[in-house]
């Protein structure tokens, strides 16, 4: 079955090949694979044989006459037409019926139908905050960087995203995304490869890219159906986990959607941090389930882990003096993280109407050692734990085509952090347990594929001393290549 | 935690050896093209559809659903043209199956053996949602079904190569029948020759150029564009001036705007199944042209 499979497979090919829809040459019957004149009929391996030899004289035959034609053709046209002309359909036999592979069907005027895809994403905000966001923290977590709080007040150009993707040969494609903040700064947000038609169900890919820990995770920032990340994100990856390094996925080929997944990244990206040394710095695996439920609806259910560790995380803090103080910790962080989306639309045609619901449960548990004060190494260090934890759920309804309305409520549960001895917890206000929590609403128009229009509204209260009340004004516009989209 | 991590890596291994079933997996991307499979293909093929005719070809999720089906698939059969560009490149790299990949004998591309009508001089997305190869949906001209009939009994023949006389047969038998039906089509559909059309979305440009139809406007202002009111009013204008038979669109289209019109140009809003499962008459790909020149010929009363 196999190698009969190999062979009538090369002589398709070699069948189809070289047919470029100029040649107007009928295939003698025999040599074509099926035809409706005379039926092949074979029974044994030593008739196959037999009929593969004369297929391959004839096919010899067959191309003799052919480049003969081809020839004969070239002096004679001088321009070939590449695509065929607008209402007006070739007479049939101008067209091989026998179906060159789809790559070949509209071939490349030139080199630069190599070039890779190229898209670009504009953004753009308009944000009303009641608070400075200068000021901006989640109380009762260790901050996580720059990725945290709504950003900056008043109208801002938000980050372009520049992506270029093409297959690098038939087994690899490439893919690189650059970002252009609004200070000038440009950052490479993805840049990777990818393995494509592996067998088994099997994708590798290796460089920077977006996790696939949770189910926001591994979705662009301009795809988000809310402005700004889930608190969860913010408070446990720093908005967003993208290490640099290899993931191996497995699809299980069963009639249910089940992925597993590996990463192996260099742990440089929090909450991990730059620890310049040998081996692997973090790992992470996942696990998705998902299927359809009847014609309308569909869902995916996963749940992740994520395992890394850091070596002097710096972190600003308030101390019981009331002094700014930078500490840091040492230690080993690992989160869980449980994710579900479903998806619902009449027909399963989205179309017009259709609703997103979607939640995640994060669970952190870091261990290790806090030092404090480490500018001036005035006081000591001792042994320190949190296990955190926090959720979002949201949902989003498309009423009518083009327009969707949503609601988010987060939560974040600081716990209590337990100091071992040498550490007095008045010394790090920052950690101070606290729940905060967020209400956001939003309405947006998208008038194509290729453009929304955002507004949203917020009330965050992320640290007890005030509420934060925020007003969101964005657009989101792509250009260039039509991207897929993820579920 | 080693043990999990020991797991994921060794899953693989003891799947590879599981013998792949017997049938032959066809993943259509459109229904019309797993009953053609189903056609010619008979039990020797297991065919089934990733969309139903009450979705739109263009607007697809990537659902977990079809990655796995794209995963278990030894035939994908697929319009091309760009139609399923925003979902179809999903499951292929996500499938992690080598035999449907691009270019492979399992990768079929029903667009690439028929001549492709509205292929656009520019492209540009001001023009709306226009495909650089063409217009896609061309299931709705029954020469086309033939056309992609015969390459696709090819394919199937490279892909189980056991199956030669079988699938070849079927074939000669399915094209025999669809001839006889496409005269009795076309003897039917003989009065419309001419006729002037709206239709919703530029997706029957194939079926009016069988046909003969005229299409004098459509509800979208522009190719994925919403039809809005002041469009529609325009087009209700010209209408008058310019008189047209009925007003088509597809099953998976939203109704409002056709029924406005119709409403207002005192023209028959004509539903037609577009493909098969479109509507409870369009079964199988006979029926399914049974019921389009039936509405087409009773909305051109």
């Amino acid at each position: 079955m196999y190698r009969q499979s190999i062979i009538a497979m090369a002589l398709t090919a070699a069948l189809t090949a070289p047919v470029v829809r100029a040649a107007p040459v009928v295939l003698p019957a025999s040599a074509a694979p099926v035809s409706p004149a005379t039926p092949v009929t074979v029974t044994t391996a030593n008739a196959e044989l037999a009929q593969i030899r004369a297929q391959l004289q004839q096919m010899k035959e067959n191309y003799e006459a052919r480049i003969a034609a081809l020839e004969k053709q070239l002096k004679t046209s001088a321009s070939a037409e590449s695509r065929v002309p607008e209402s007006q359909p070739l007479p049939a036999n101008t067209y091989a019926s026998n179906a060159p592979t789809p790559a070949m069907a509209t071939p490349a005027p030139s080199a630069a139908g190599f070039n890779p895809a190229v898209s670009l994403i504009l953004g753009g905000t308009y944000a009303n905050l009641s608070q400075d966001p200068n000021r901006y923290r989640l109380q009762g977590f260790i901050p996580a960087g720059d990725g945290v709080g709504p950003g900056r007040r008043g109208l801002n150009l938000g980050e372009s995203e520049l992506t270029l993707a093409a297959s690098i040969d038939p087994r690899f494609a490439g893919q690189a995304t650059f970002s252009l903040d609004a200070d000038n700064a440009v950052s490479v947000e993805e840049a990777f490869f990818q393995t494509q038609g592996l067998e088994n169900g099997l994708n590798l890919k290796a460089g920077r890219f977006l996790s696939g820990i949770g189910y926001l995770n591994a979705q662009h920032a301009h795809t988000w159906d809310f402005v700004d990340a889930p608190l969860a994100y913010q408070a446990f990856l720093n908005r967003q986990y993208k290490p640099d390094g290899a993931q191996l996925r497995w699809l299980a080929p069963t009639e249910q959607f089940i992925e597993l997944g590996v990463e192996l990244g260099r742990g440089s990206s929090f909450p991990g941090n730059d620890r310049n040394r040998n081996g692997v710095g973090s790992t992470a695996l996942f696990a998705h389930l998902g299927d359809d439920i009847g014609e309308s609806a569909s869902y995916r259910a996963g749940l992740s882990y994520l395992r890394t560790a850091a070596t002097q995380r710096a972190f600003a803090d308030i101390d019981g003096s009331g002094a700014a103080v930078t500490n840091a910790f040492t230690g080993k962080s690992a989160t869980w993280i449980a994710d579900a989306v479903y998806k619902w639309s009449p027909n399963g045609n989205p179309v017009q109407t259709n609703l997103k619901l979607q939640g995640e449960y994060f669970r952190r548990t870091e261990r290790g050692t806090l030092a404090q004060d480490v500018d001036t190494q005035a006081t000591g260090a001792g042994s320190y734990r949190a296990t955190q934890s926090g959720w979002y759920l949201q949902g989003i309804y498309q009423f009518t085509a083009g327009w969707r309305a949503g609601l988010r409520y987060d939560r974040l549960q600081s716990g209590n952090s337990t100091f071992g001895i040498g550490l007095d917890a008045a010394n790090f206000s920052q950690l101070a347990a606290y729940n905060p929590r967020r209400t956001t609403a939003m309405l947006d128009y998208s008038p194509s594929e290729f453009s929304r229009l955002r507004l949203q509204v917020a009330q965050d209260r992320s640290h007890p001393q005030a509420t934060d009340n925020q007003i969101f004004l964005q657009y989101i516009m792509s250009l260039g290549a039509h991207g897929a989209h993820t579920f | 935690m080693k043990k999990f991590f020991l797991l994921i890596l060794a899953l693989p291994l003891f799947v590879a050896v599981t013998p792949a079933s017997a049938a032959i997996n066809v993943l259509a991307c459109e229904p019309e093209w797993a009953a053609l499979a189903t056609e010619i293909g008979g039990e020797r093929v297991k065919a089934s559809s990733a969309t139903t005719a009450l979705q739109d070809p263009h607007r697809i999720e990537a659902r977990p659903s079809l990655i796995a089906r794209t995963r278990n698939a030894d035939l994908l059969a697929c319009t091309g043209l760009e139609l399923e560009v925003g979902w179809l490149p999903i499951l292929l790299q996500q499938s992690g199956n080598a035999r449907i990949a691009v270019g492979q004998p399992g990768n079929f591309e029903a667009g690439s053996v028929v001549a492709h009508l509205d292929v656009p001089t520019r492209l540009d997305r001001s023009d709306g949602d226009v495909h650089a190869a063409g217009n896609p949906h061309i299931q709705q001209d029954p020469r086309n079904i033939l056309k992609v009939g015969e390459a696709l009994a090819k394919r199937l023949v490279a892909i189980d190569p056991a199956g030669a006389a079988y699938y070849q047969s079927r074939y000669t038998a399915f094209a025999s029948r669809w001839s006889a039906a496409m005269q009795k089509w076309e003897l039917q559909l003989a009065p419309l020759k001419g006729v002037a059309v709206v239709e919703h979305h530029k997706n029957m440009e194939y079926l009016m150029q069988w046909v003969g139809l005229k299409q004098v406007g459509t509800l979208e202002p522009k190719p994925g564009v919403e039809p809005s009111a002041a469009h529609l009013n325009a087009l209700l204008d010209q209408l008058q001036k310019q008189p047209a038979k009925m007003v088509i669109r597809a099953a998976y289209q939203d109704g409002r705007a056709s029924e406005w019109l119709a409403q207002h140009a005192r023209i028959p809003a004509v539903v037609l199944p577009f493909t098969v499962g479109g509507d409870a008459q369009a079964k199988d790909l006979f029926s399914l042209f049974d019921d389009t020149v039936a509405r087409l010929l009773e909305g051109g009363k």
